[in-house]
């Protein structure tokens, strides 16, 4: 057979796009559930980091089964919509962010309880970066002003840079922080250079060399906190 | 070509042998220099890396060497690069299966073992001109000669650089106690291709037959 002729050539081509096509969508639907698994996996350990409690791959389903005690989803006005711990596990912010009209959106949220701790309320947050996006969760007091800890992570952050928004030194200063001020407005964080530790309530520290990545999760914990405003408020 | 070879001929085990050492893909082809440097901050990565670059490369090969006689050569180097793409997606796809904590450190690293000049130049210099066993053993081979280079590098650089190996401790408290610092620029991308460089100038000046005559 002439293997240089257009026609072969033309129909080798159509043919081994279709075979790898084939294969390549048999393996994806073959290990689609065990990456879903991961995914929802490390979603636990997330929200739990968010209250520190530290879990492993293994043991985040039965840490989470056994402290994250409710999961109720709130609308805007501060109404309770549903309490199905796994509709509110399963919202996706990217879609409800996307919505224009803060009324419409399902706002998630995560109660922790556990003896001698009490019970913190975890919010999950996601926002852009510079490079792509970032995600946090941000639990608070009961008393629905207070930051009891938070966890962010990102996809792209510059290494060294933005990327320092997923470590602990940069997410344990969060502990105390005030996201409504003393005559009880929502205020957010605002981001400070040059050092927000100590009696700061109201502000954190951005991230040296991190400018947009520190203005993005600003801008994260404002759009998506605002959103809980009356819930927080009535929850107090 | 009728009579037998052996499996493990002489010429067959140099397949194996010469990419480790005075034909390696990094220190004297210098080739897939990029992911040397991006993924050695660490063993682990670097080790899954290497894992992973021997599965698409001895695969890769030996498809390649199957249907080498009835590759178009107009658009053999489409063929391989379809063929590459496919095997380094399904590795992929495993990894976020199997091992998801390292597949997202690699994330868009296994991505570019697609681009990992090694595999698409072993592909056009042996698989298409060779029988599928000797492919085979040429792809793993050279894929054993860019994972040392690989796990030597990680190797350094996590230990000067994280005071870790593999993400246990090996240095001990004591020795931060007296002032011992982790030297952080072991952790930059530069540090990887300065090791390199020692890397090569080790092996040229015990092996001058690889110094060049100019």
């Amino acid at each position: 057979m002439n293997t240089q002729s257009n026609t072969y050539t033309f129909l080798y081509a159509a043919i081994m796009v279709v075979l790898v096509a084939a294969v390549l969508s048999f393996a994806a639907l073959q290990l689609k559930p065990r990456q879903t698994r991961n995914i929802e996996i490390e979603k636990k350990q997330d929200i739990l980091k968010a209250v520190n409690v530290a879990s492993t791959p293994e043991n985040a389903e039965e840490l989470y089964t056994q402290y994250i005690v409710k999961a109720i989803i709130v609308n805007s006005e501060g109404t309770v919509t549903s309490e199905d711990k796994d509709k509110t596990f399963a919202v996706d912010l990217k879609i409800e962010n996307s919505k224009k009209n803060v009324a419409d959106r399902n706002l998630p949220i995560f109660v922790f309880s556990k003896e001698g701790i009490g019970e913190k309320m975890i919010i999950p947050v996601l926002g852009k970066g510079m490079w792509g996006p970032i995600w946090g969760f941000v639990s608070l007091e009961s008393d629905g002003k207070t930051i009891y800890g938070a966890t962010f992570g990102n996809k792209g952050e510059t290494p060294g840079l933005g990327a320092e928004i997923s470590k602990s030194e940069f997410q344990e200063p969060f502990t105390g922080k005030q996201i409504f001020d003393e005559a009880g407005k929502f205020t957010s964080l605002a981001m400070v250079k040059g050092g927000a530790a100590g009696g700061r309530p109201h502000e954190f520290d951005a991230v040296s060399g991190g400018t947009v990545t520190s203005k993005g999760l600003e801008a994260m914990l404002q759009d998506n906190l605002s959103s809980y405003e009356k819930f927080l408020k009535s929850s107090k | 070509m009728s009579d037998k070879e052996p499996l493990f001929s002489a010429k067959n085990r140099k397949l194996l042998k010469n990419p480790l050492g005075s034909d390696n893909p990094i220190t004297v082809q210098v080739l897939g220099i990029c992911s040397a440097l991006a993924v050695t901050a660490k063993l682990e990565p670097a080790v899954v890396m290497s894992l992973s670059v021997m599965a698409v490369l001895a695969l890769a090969n030996v498809i390649i060497s199957l249907i080498r006689n009835t590759i178009p050569s107009r658009i053999r180097i489409i063929v391989q690069l379809v063929i590459v793409a496919a095997l380094v997606i399904v590795v992929d796809q495993i990894l976020k299966a199997f091992a998801y904590e390292v597949s997202k450190q690699l994330s868009v690293f296994v991505g570019l073992i697609i681009t990992n000049c090694i595999i698409m130049g072993r592909l056009e210099a042996f698989a298409l001109g060779n029988k599928p066993w000797p492919a085979f053993l040429d792809g793993i081979g050279n894929a054993a000669g860019y994972g040392w280079i690989l796990i030597v590098i990680a190797f350094f650089r996590e230990l000067l650089g994280s005071g870790t190996l593999y993400g246990f401790k090996v240095i001990p408290q004591a020795f931060y106690d007296m002032g011992y610092q982790n030297n952080g620029l072991m952790i930059l991308p530069p540090m990887a291709l300065i090791t390199v460089g020692i890397i090569i100038w080790v092996q040229r000046s015990r092996n001058k037959s690889l110094i060049e005559s100019n």
